[in-house]
């Protein structure tokens, strides 16, 4: 009985959402977001992106529930580079630590990574992007200089210079990151103003009198945001990839931290005899990466199907 | 953009010939000038960065406060930043990125001498990315939608998420440890050092040249593994580009008038459109060979391929500021001559880009 009074209600909501004649601004924002929504249940391989992305991230929150913290670092000589056993599901590595519960709390270390690099890059991809395509001239000029200077670099390589003059390390190896990743978000945030700078709504904003910034923090923001987070989506398989190699080559977080990249990286010397020390991390890395590009790659189809 | 409307309307003939492509190529060589300074600018700060005192570094902490300022002054660290920039600029337009501090060699000749190993390994990886990722790109677009398009889309999908790191490792257990069908790390075995002269730099090439058939096999072996792991990264982004390339051209109504014609739908496909697309693989190509470049680093730490990469990763661990800021140098020169080479192509082979916009 409750479940007809459920499907009911459910129903109802559905009915609600897509409503073709929203009664509230808040009802036409959350029935867009539904069908949007509805269009990315379709696809089954984002779908998929999106699943590894949740477990990542739930495996990342729910670290310590699922793995033991102390075996994370706990150095057992006597169990060194063990295989996969009951006691150690991906064995042990060459300081006899559990390779599961580090590569569990591995997660949280790349998830830092992509959450802080995020943090940083939107909003100076942003606040150079949209300046540059809301005042235009000279500003537009100079900005969009700068940003192509950048994104005439080389990511890795650059990030490698910079890693070296701060010293390795996780804070260290975000900034180098960030500072290559930024520019095709001012890119973006400059095409995305152009294309609504002399829109109506825009100039009736002016007209009522509110300032340069108000018009660009409550009105162009918000129309940025989507592509910028898809954008973002897309660009994390990379951010992933590059702070991976960065801990690879020595740069990133280190030891005893278990961070992916530097894990595979001191599975090499005992690669061709206990191939899991190496491997195993570097499965995790890949199929993080497989998820984030997944779910990127839906969510594009998703805008792209909603444009046209 | 408009190059056209920039020729003033009263020129007539080779004026109007003329001024659009010089305008052009003024245009990007201005761009290139500027991204160099930047780039010099930044690798400049990056040496300013840096928390070694390089003063320190040369005449160690027990030194009296005279000789700590002479030499100050002696390597110019009194002066004003401008001008420091200044003579670092004068000095990396000469070539002179200072020594290294490894091998005692001024930067420049040891970039020189592993470059090439580099350029092999990319080469190689390029021509496997395009020989294979194009016409894959193409049999894509064409099943559209199809199971063929699925499987390739998912497994470009999989070559850009690859860290290549990884991939070489897992390649190097299976292909040169278990199977053994390749060499593995490094160029050549060590009994085939030195026995062909230096040519190109290139061992497969200068082997042929030298008729060293037994070296030539070994370096292919070494080189082959290495090469196809960067070649399926980008095999996987050109045949992700040519796909959406071919798509937008198969929509056009050339295609449709050249099958109305009763054109077979194997030219039409691989010979009309195929043809039109290549102008924007042109961009794409030239993008992939610099982040070729970049995947070389971490592709030569772990097959231990004495190019770039490896004595970038070397030069790192040993605090070898010059050798790391010669080295982003002069990828960073490489990766903005092919923006440049693939700007100026684009009107060649595009008549389109040299009539107007």
């Amino acid at each position: 009985m409750s479940d007809v009074t459920l499907r009911a209600d459910l129903g109802h909501w559905r009915g609600w959402l897509l409503d073709q004649a929203p009664g509230s601004r808040w009802q036409a924002r959350l029935g867009r977001w539904y069908r949007a929504w509805l269009g990315f249940r379709r696809n089954g391989l984002a779908m998929t992106g999106f699943g590894v992305v949740l477990l990542l991230v739930g495996i990342a929150i729910f670290a310590p529930l699922i793995a033991d913290r102390e075996a994370a670092t706990l150095q057992v000589l006597t169990q060194r580079l063990e295989p996969a056993s009951w006691q150690h599901w991906f064995g042990t590595d060459e300081l006899g630590r559990d390779i599961y519960a580090r590569v569990v709390f591995g997660s949280r270390i790349t998830l830092t990574i992509v959450a802080l690099v995020s943090a940083i890059v939107v909003p100076v991809g942003l606040g150079i992007g949209l300046p540059a395509g809301y005042f235009g001239g000279m500003v537009d000029a100079v900005l969009m200089r700068i940003t192509d200077i950048f994104l005439a670099f080389p990511r890795l390589v650059l990030a490698l210079a910079f890693a070296a003059a701060l010293g390795p390390g996780i804070e260290n190896a975000v900034i180098a990151i960030a500072l290559t990743t930024w520019p095709p978000y001012a890119r973006l945030a400059r095409a995305e103003t152009l294309t609504r700078r002399r829109a109506e709504f825009i100039e009736a904003a002016e007209l009522q009198g509110a300032s340069h910034l108000r018009i660009l923090l409550t009105q162009i923001v918000p129309l940025c945001l989507p592509s910028v987070i898809i954008r973002l989506t897309l660009d994390m398989a990379g951010i992933i990839l590059t702070a991976a190699g960065l801990g690879f080559l020595g740069l990133g977080a280190q030891p005893p931290a278990p961070e992916w990249g530097a894990m595979v990286s001191s599975g090499r010397q005992v690669l061709l005899d206990q191939w899991w020390v190496a491997t195993i991390p570097g499965m995790a890395i890949f199929i993080t990466s497989v998820g984030f590009n997944l779910l990127g790659d839906g969510l594009r189809d998703v805008s792209d199907s909603r444009a046209g | 953009m408009n190059v056209a409307a920039l020729a003033t309307p009263s020129a007539h003939g080779w004026v109007r010939q003329i001024a659009g492509p010089v305008h052009r190529v003024l245009k990007v060589l201005f761009s290139v000038l500027l991204t160099f300074l930047g780039l010099t600018c930044v690798t400049f700060v990056i040496g300013r960065v840096i928390p070694i005192d390089p003063v320190l570094a040369i005449v160690g902490d027990k030194a009296p406060p005279d000789v700590y300022a002479r030499v100050r002054a002696e390597i110019g660290l009194d002066l004003p930043l401008p001008v420091q920039y200044w003579r670092y600029l004068m000095k990396v337009l000469h070539g002179d990125f200072g020594n290294s501090v490894i091998t005692s060699q001024p930067v420049l000749a040891d970039l020189l001498h592993v470059f090439p190993a580099t350029l092999e390994l990319s080469l190689l990886a390029l021509i496997i990315g395009v020989i294979f990722g194009v016409p894959i790109g193409v049999i894509a677009a064409t099943h559209r939608g199809r199971w063929q398009d699925q499987v390739i889309r998912f497994g470009s999908l999989l070559g850009y998420s690859m860290p290549v790191f990884w991939l070489g490792l897992v390649g190097l257990l299976a292909f040169y440890a278990k199977l053994g069908w390749v060499e593995g790390p490094g160029r050549l075995d060590v009994g085939f050092d030195d026995i062909v002269p230096t040519v190109t730099g290139l061992i497969v090439v200068d082997s042929l040249i030298a008729g060293e058939h037994d070296v030539f096999v070994n370096a292919l072996s070494h080189l082959v593994l290495p090469a196809s792991i960067l070649g399926y990264l980008s095999l996987a982004y050109v045949a992700r580009m040519t796909r959406s390339f071919m798509l937008s051209q198969l929509r056009q109504e050339y295609v449709l008038a050249a099958l109305a014609k009763g054109l077979s739908p194997f030219r039409v496909v691989w010979v009309h459109a195929l043809g039109n697309a290549w102008v924007q693989l042109i961009t794409v190509i030239a993008l992939t060979f610099g982040s070729l470049l970049e995947g070389a680093v971490l592709t030569e730490t772990v097959f231990a391929w004495p190019g770039l990469g490896l004595y970038m990763k070397n030069s790192l661990f040993n605090a070898d500021l010059n050798a790391v800021l010669g080295g982003t140098m002069l990828v960073g020169v490489v990766y903005i001559g092919l923006n440049m080479l693939s700007d100026l192509l684009y009107p060649l082979v595009d008549p389109r880009a040299r009539e107007s916009s």
